[in-house]
């Protein structure tokens, strides 16, 4: 694949990601409000969430969307700090990729798994 | 207004330094008057470039109090401040004498960019038909009245850091020709346009239409690039 083929589907991607993320920033800062104004207890979070999969799916998706945009935005800030795209750039942002996907993965895991 | 106005006025290469001259202010004075004033009452030395005098060459940009401006369209007493006045050669471009840039690679990107219109019709074939209200006529017009004067690309930061980076004014020609449907080199000139020395690099800051006189904004042509762009990606045939 080219290299501008390349990057004009990152460009793509992250547009793509960032339109999934306002959604979901919206829900997720919904979903706050109504919790604390209800003035729910962690353990009552915990009891709504848990075995709640649709709950899960969302999270899931959201991090999913993080893991595609926030790499990409960082690769372009390194390419763009280092004076060229290369190996640096895709290493460091794989790394925070992977990174975001374990992590947000494991704690959607664990406030949704029974 | 004050009797006389206090100009500092960049004078050698890319070293140099300011000379301080003492101008007389006049009514509607613009800052071309200026410069002409300088050069054809105090120093004839002094080296700068002007055409038209009427908005229309884009020859006379320069940079005024660290702002890239057409000198010809800008009176001395919208941008003068405490009477005096700072006048450098435009930024992002080296400098052959004074405030007389070398353009060379502002115009070579134009070429890079494919901002050269290939049409297969002769002066044998009818005339092509284009609505004036269709939408790729529409996004033509919103950047035609470009007159390459360099202020947009002076003003790009991009332009600063990145030098391959082939700038607004390339990019927003690039665009006019791809809303141009008797144009049949499409797929090469967004090859061209693509990527990291292309619309790609633009981070959108939108300093080129802040200060492009003509009012275009080669913001909005770059954006619509990166779009066609992803399309044709996503086909393979970019």
């Amino acid at each position: 694949m080219s290299a501008i083929r390349t990057q004009a589907l990152l460009w793509y991607g992250q547009r793509l990601s960032a339109m999934v993320l306002s959604l979901c920033v919206l829900a997720h800062l919904a979903g706050i409000i109504y919790a604390v104004r209800g003035g729910l207890t962690a353990a009552e979070i915990l009891g709504r969430t848990k075995g709640n999969w649709a709950f899960g799916a969302f999270y899931a998706v959201f991090v999913v969307a993080c893991a595609i945009h926030a790499p990409i935005g960082v690769a372009n800030i390194v390419a763009e700090a280092t004076g060229e795209r290369g190996s640096w750039s895709v290493a460091i942002a794989s790394l925070l990729a992977l990174a975001i996907l374990a992590m947000g993965l494991r704690a959607v895991y664990a406030v949704v798994a029974p | 207004m004050t009797e006389s106005l206090k100009v500092n006025v960049w004078r050698g290469t890319d070293v140099g330094a300011f000379a301080s001259y003492d101008v007389p202010r006049s009514a509607s004075q613009t800052v071309l008057d200026v410069v002409t004033h300088i050069q054809r009452r105090i120093d004839p030395t002094l080296a700068y470039r002007f055409a038209c005098r009427v908005g229309m060459c884009g020859s006379c940009a320069m940079s005024v109090n660290g702002i890239a401006r057409w000198t010809c369209r800008t009176h001395v007493a919208s941008v003068a401040r405490d009477g005096a006045l700072e006048i450098a050669p435009l930024a992002n471009l080296p400098v052959i004498k004074d405030l007389v840039t070398d353009m060379r690679e502002f115009f070579d990107k134009w070429a890079k960019a494919k901002g050269q219109f290939k049409g297969t019709k002769t002066r044998h074939d009818d005339f092509a038909r284009i609505a004036p209200a269709s939408p790729e006529r529409v996004a033509a017009d919103a950047g035609i009245e470009c007159i390459g004067c360099g202020v947009c690309y002076a003003s790009c930061d991009v332009v600063g850091w990145r030098p391959a980076f082939l700038g607004p004014a390339a990019l927003n020609r690039a665009w006019t020709l791809v809303n141009d449907p008797r144009d049949v080199a499409q797929g090469e000139r967004l090859r061209a346009v693509a990527g990291d020395a292309g619309c790609h690099a633009c981070h959108t800051q939108g300093s080129c239409g802040e200060r492009c006189p003509k009012r275009i904004e080669p913001t909005a042509g770059i954006a619509g690039l990166k779009r066609l762009a992803a399309r044709a990606a996503v086909r393979g045939a970019l």
